[in-house]
């Protein structure tokens, strides 16, 4: 950068080394220690030299995003930090409106929709081709979405083709003809989809990463390695500049883009930040522009951040809840399971502890879902909880066995706010009724094992939605759901799940599934939901343009743009430095 | 003739280290593929069990896994699914390298004279102040070392790249970093190798034939001196160079340290044993240097 | 080896080594060296800390206002008369939470020194004295251990024994013995890294010393390897074992929150001072920092650690038998 920065980065340390040398005034061994230290930063400059540094040409937007990508294979990637950059990448039928994650044409043009809701006919663009120059055509949508159902892609979504018909039976080998799924291409540019039965959301799968449009000629000859293929054919708004394991990922843009027009940066970082600490700095002294994940914000900090105008927050579709073990006493009895419930404060702990735009969640299903308005279940009162829980036979928590609230532990991140709800709830059942709960936290592996065994009483748990539909929330706790995990199985509950799901008419089904959800959070109770989440971000509106605040927490790269031309990111003076509170610790 | 059998002794070691560990890594409770969500279909799982071999008894998985080896394949990260581990230790190692051997020198540079100093002058005021500073640097671990030192060089001075790997600027303050917790222990270790040799027969017999203090304790003791520390660099530098979880996650550097823990928190099974065998390479060579360096500093020394 | 006792005094008298001339002296070599020990200020005040420190994670569990795991509406308030250290995220005092904290580190430190202590030096000075077959053998065994990665090893530990042990426990009847099975197993897994190290660095000064003439003259004189072991090797290696074991402590205090942040350490709401720094430390960032969650629990470990190495220092410079 500047000399300055050499002589505070190794002159005073090597003066002090020989300031000691000199004290006892001797030449040689001045000499000595003058030799060995040039030694030492000789040896230092060698590497600094020779190491790995290669220049690069600045970015136009750098953006900190969560944790390394498992993948950037739009079939296998789970996460949603890893899909938004698989969708810069890779682009499907349909993809979301950023402004309200509403579903808009990508590159199927149009489509029609059967009455009976059954049949989807997609009508492609004949305008779209990789970023390679070959088209795109019916036989790549149709082949790269028979790769996302087969078991040998081993995608853990693979279950959201399951709605096609015949898929299920086709992803167990149960059949072998490929006649058997709905699934075909009509013509060069026509797709035809044939559901098991009508879908209300259907149109927001087919925005997900895993039934984006893959190149086939690639896969074909790389196999697993295939992107690592250069140059590497993309679908998307970008193509792959680099990739380099938790250094950076490199979008640059893809001209060939049937919407290159719309897509004004040139290139864009993404770092795979996994330290909130890291990424407020990074953001502080003007190297990243644009933070943009919930576990990426200090929570300590909320309260302060969320004054700033840089910071947006906006209502995000995920539950923070805890699970009951119903198949062991306690918590086999409702009431039980109610009264923890009753006596668990919410409010608190979002002024507490999460401190941002979190609300209180007494439904499972997060408000802002389309088409639905969620049931509800009673708030906090202690006084009901008493008396539910003396009715199990445990007044003021007598007798009631020793049970646990377990959740795993983790060195950094967002999950360290699990050890502290824990404690507060704690102290609210102890408080409220009597009862002592032993806080059990474990590793994060070890957790999700417990879990799916039931290995547990309490345990905590959130959920993010998929797509925009109450669905995605209440079919986790149908018997046959490997998610549903409380050990929890009601007839009732999971016919009315089927039955939401058949039912075409969006008032009716909304109905249905209130219904279930009431069966769920007021009178069953196997979960309690704690907080909705809320997303957060923060970039400076005067520099960055076109990202959009929606409830998918969706934010297309392809739109993000810097409003002044940015030269080099590390001589620009940050001008988010006059917002330093400058506090530093006494010494 | 002793260190070509100590070198040829390494392969059954690694072969009994990487069994050790892969055993170990299976043991655990939680696979690869736990996580919040399960797939929609208990189908998926087992797919993936077969795909990645997981679905055979251990001892065949361990068979395949060598041959995979011999043909310098540490086989696929079962986290980065698009990765393999040879492509993460490409990428990663030579950061990891460049930036241990530099902390690795910066802990020797500062650590050496510190407690050289410091024994020379026992029982004064400089041994004191270097001692409180040594043992001040022992103490303060590395997740509160890194984040002052940015916040004072990077963020109120604004000197210094607050994290990332990008030029030689970026590469200071984790070095500082890494390099000043270690310096403490060596300057602890130095000064009381440092000490033991002062009060050594010969060294009384020089300074009684009139040698200058000097020459006497740089020439003569500083050589058996300085074993302690040497022991110790072995295992260090081995730690050192495959990175530092702290400091990577702080800085955000590409190296090796993160992959160590996370791969064991992932249950990546095949990332733990190929760094666990890397690992085991470069700690058994750099004893092995050690115990030779013992030989020169020491010519008394004998192994056999 | 039939009159070892003889035999020293000869040796002394070969080597030259400058043994204290006892005989003479009307106090015992102990008593000495605790004359000399007291006379050494840095090491008399430090004594004084640590006794004081003791006293104080002893009596402030019965005269504390506070409990360590009693929340409040406080949160993140500054030090004051009332929270000395202030308070956390729960509103708790952390100045309790350092008392309780000391316990569990206090305990986990002395635990891994001390495996540190018996199995490290045994095995490094054999080792390194009977050298060989039997030292490769015993020096590739530490690079066996060192090379695995500790964190599997703590959870298959932890997750196959835990279960078990808990069952044995709560057979006996006791509550709170449950709680500690967690404890007695964060305990094996580092005492278990903790002596690698050690063993290490003693085998590398016995390899030297065993080459010195003392030595061989001592074996000339017919003295068993016990014998040199226990009269000289082993006092030749105490200065280098105590400042190693000084090294240890704060590792193993740091390890223990690593492990325990994990879910492998200890449960909250307990408190260890790795635990309390390591949560300090996420304060540190541009916008506010809650300096007291840092500076505090970090202040009381540097002090704890310095005046263990004073003392240790002391302790070595008093019973040194090579003279001062």
């Amino acid at each position: 950068m500047r000399i300055a920065n050499r002589a505070t980065g190794i002159v005073p340390l090597a003066r002090f080394s020989f300031g000691e040398g000199q004290l006892n005034s001797r030449r040689k061994r001045s000499s000595i220690w003058r030799r060995l230290l040039a030694g030492c930063f000789a040896f230092h400059f060698v590497f600094l030299l020779a190491g790995c540094f290669r220049p690069e040409p600045p970015a136009d937007i750098t953006i900190c995003n969560a944790n390394e990508p498992e993948s950037l294979d739009p079939h296998i990637v789970t996460g949603i930090s890893e899909m938004r950059i698989t969708k810069a990448l890779f682009d499907g039928l349909v993809r979301l409106d950023p402004t309200n994650a509403a579903p808009v044409p990508a590159l199927a043009e149009r489509w029609e929709i059967s009455p009976d809701g059954r049949t989807y006919t997609f009508y492609l663009r004949t305008n779209a081709v990789w970023s390679t120059g070959e088209p795109i055509t019916s036989a790549d949508v149709v082949w790269s979405w028979f790769r996302a159902l087969d078991p040998l892609t081993a995608g853990d979504y693979a279950g959201q083709l399951f709605y096609i018909k015949g898929a299920e039976r086709w992803y167990n080998r149960a059949t072998t003809n490929r006649a058997d799924v709905g699934l075909r291409a009509l013509d060069d540019y026509t797709v035809q989809v044939e559901l098991n039965a009508p879908l209300a959301f259907f149109l927001e799968l087919c925005s997900f990463p895993t039934l984006a449009v893959v190149p086939r000629h690639v896969i074909e000859k790389y196999g697993d390695r295939w992107l690592h293929a250069d140059p590497l054919p993309t679908s998307g708004a970008f193509t792959l500049g680099a990739w380099r394991v938790n250094d950076k990922i490199r979008l640059l843009r893809n001209p060939r883009y049937w919407d290159a027009a719309n897509t004004p940066s040139q290139i864009i970082d993404v770092l795979p930040t996994s330290s909130p600490n890291t990424a407020l700095n990074l953001y502080e002294t003007g190297v990243a522009d644009i933070v943009w994940d919930k576990d990426l914000v200090p929570s300590e900090l909320m309260d302060v951040l969320s004054q700033r105008p840089d910071f947006h927050s906006f209502t995000y579709l995920g539950t923070y809840f805890y699970r009951f073990n119903v198949t062991q006493p306690p918590f086999d009895d409702a009431r039980v399971r109610k009264a923890f419930a009753l006596a668990t404060d919410k409010p608190r702990i979002i002024s507490k502890l999460t401190k941002g735009a979190e609300r209180p969640a007494t439904h499972f299903v997060p408000d802002g879902v389309a088409n639905y308005t969620a049931a509800t279940a009673p708030g906090f009162d202690p006084e009901a909880a008493r008396q539910l829980l003396a009715e199990a036979g445990y007044p003021n928590g007598k007798g009631f066995p020793r049970v646990n609230y377990t959740f795993f532990g983790s060195a950094g991140g967002g999950a360290k706010l699990h050890g502290k709800v824990g404690i507060e709830l704690q102290q609210m059942w102890r408080d409220v009724l009597g009862v002592q709960v032993e806080l059990r936290q474990i590793e994060r592996k070890v957790f999700y094992s417990s879990q799916s065994k039931l290995d547990y009483d309490i345990s905590m748990s959130s959920w993010i939605g998929d797509y925009n539909d109450a669905n995605t929330f209440l079919d986790l706790f149908t018997s046959t759901s490997g998610n549903n995990r409380t050990g929890w199985a009601n007839e009732r509950y999971d016919a009315l799940i089927k039955a939401a799901n058949e039912e075409t008419d969006l008032q009716k089904r909304a109905e249905i599934f209130r219904e279930a959800e009431t069966l769920l959070v007021a009178e069953e109770v196997p979960v309690v939901p704690v907080y909705f989440y809320a997303g957060f971000n923060y970039y400076d509106d005067t520099k960055v343009g076109g990202v959009w605040q929606n409830i998918l927490d969706e934010h297309p790269m392809q739109y993000i743009y810097r409003k002044s031309p940015k030269t080099n990111v590390k001589s620009r003076e940050p001008a988010t430095g006059a917002r330093l509170v400058q506090k530093q610790p006494a010494h | 003739m002793y260190f070509l059998r100590r070198l040829l002794s390494l392969i059954p070691l690694l072969l009994v280290i990487s069994f050790l560990a892969f055993v170990l890594v299976r043991l655990a409770p939680g696979g690869p593929f736990d996580r919040e969500r399960k797939p929609a279909s208990p189908e998926i799982e087992r797919q993936l069990q077969v795909k990645y071999r997981l679905d055979q008894p251990i001892w065949k998985q361990y068979l395949a896994y060598l041959g995979d080896l011999a043909r310098g394949d540490f086989g696929p990260s079962l986290k980065y699914r698009n990765h393999t581990v040879t492509d993460i230790i490409a990428q990663a190692l030579p950061v990891s390298l460049a930036l241990g051997a530099m902390a690795f020198a910066f802990a020797m540079g500062v650590g050496i004279p510190i407690g050289y100093y410091t024994a020379v002058r026992r029982g004064r005021w400089q041994d004191y102040a270097g001692s409180l500073f040594a043992i001040t640097m022992v103490c303060v671990p590395g997740f509160v070392i890194a984040p002052v030192l940015v916040m004072f060089f990077a963020i109120q001075w604004r000197l210094l790249p607050v994290a990332l790997w990008m030029s030689p600027w970026h590469a200071i303050l984790p070095i500082a970093a890494l390099g000043l917790f270690f310096s403490g222990r060596i300057a602890r270790l130095m000064r009381e190798g440092m000490l033991n040799t002062m009060q050594l027969e010969f060294i009384t017999a020089a300074r009684a034939k009139g040698l200058s203090e000097h020459t006497l304790l740089l020439k003569h003791a500083f050589r058996l001196a300085v074993l302690p520390v040497v022991s110790y660099s072995g295992p260090l530098l081995a730690d050192l160079l495959t990175g530092s979880f702290v400091i990577e996650t702080i800085f955000q550097i590409p190296g090796i340290g993160v992959f160590m823990v996370n791969g064991s928190l992932n249950r990546d099974y095949t990332m733990v044993v190929g760094l666990v065998i890397l690992y085991a390479t470069l700690l058994v060579v750099l004893n092995l240097l050690v115990d030779f360096a013992y030989t020169i500093l020491d010519p008394r020394v004998k192994y056999e | 080896m039939s009159e070892p006792m003889a035999q020293s005094s000869a040796v002394n008298v070969v080597s030259g080594d400058p043994a204290p001339a006892t005989f003479t002296a009307p106090l015992s070599p102990n008593q000495r060296a605790w004359r000399r020990f007291w006379r050494n200020r840095p090491a008399r005040i430090s004594a004084w800390y640590l006794l004081i420190l003791i006293a104080c994670v002893a009596i402030w569990p019965l005269v504390s206002p506070h409990q360590p795991d009693r929340l409040s509406e406080a949160q993140f308030q500054p030090p004051s008369a009332r929270h000395w250290f202030g308070t956390d995220v729960h509103g708790r005092d952390v100045f309790t939470r350092v008392m309780y904290g000391a316990q569990i580190s206090l305990l986990v430190g002395v635990v891994g020194a001390g495996v540190s202590l018996v199995i490290g030096v045994l095995w490094g000075a054999t080792a390194g004295y009977v050298g060989g077959r039997l030292d490769s053998a015993m020096m590739r065994f530490v690079d066996i251990l060192y090379s695995l990665p500790s964190i599997i090893f703590v959870i298959v530990l932890i997750t196959t024994l835990e279960g078990a042990l808990k069952n044995v426990l709560a057979a006996f009847g006791s509550d709170s013995l449950v709680k500690f099975a967690r404890l007695i197993f964060l305990f094996i897994g580092l005492g278990a890294v903790s002596w690698l190290t050690m063993a290490r660095i003693v085998r590398g000064q016995v390899l030297s010393l065993r080459a010195r003439q003392f030595v061989d003259a001592s074996r000339v004189l017919g003295a068993g390897p016990l014998w040199i072991l226990r009269r000289h090797i082993i006092p030749n290696v105490f200065g280098v074992v105590i400042v190693y074991l000084t090294l240890t402590v704060p590792t193993i205090i740091l390890y223990e929150s690593f492990l325990s942040y994990l879910g492998l350490g200890i449960q909250p709401p307990m408190a260890s001072w790795g635990l309390l720094i390591a949560e300090g430390a996420e304060q540190i960032n541009p916008i506010r920092i809650y300096w007291w969650l840092i500076l505090f629990p970090g202040g009381v470990l540097v002090t704890t650690l310095l005046a263990l190495n004073f003392l240790g220092d002391g302790l070595r410079d008093a019973w040194d038998v090579r003279g001062n």
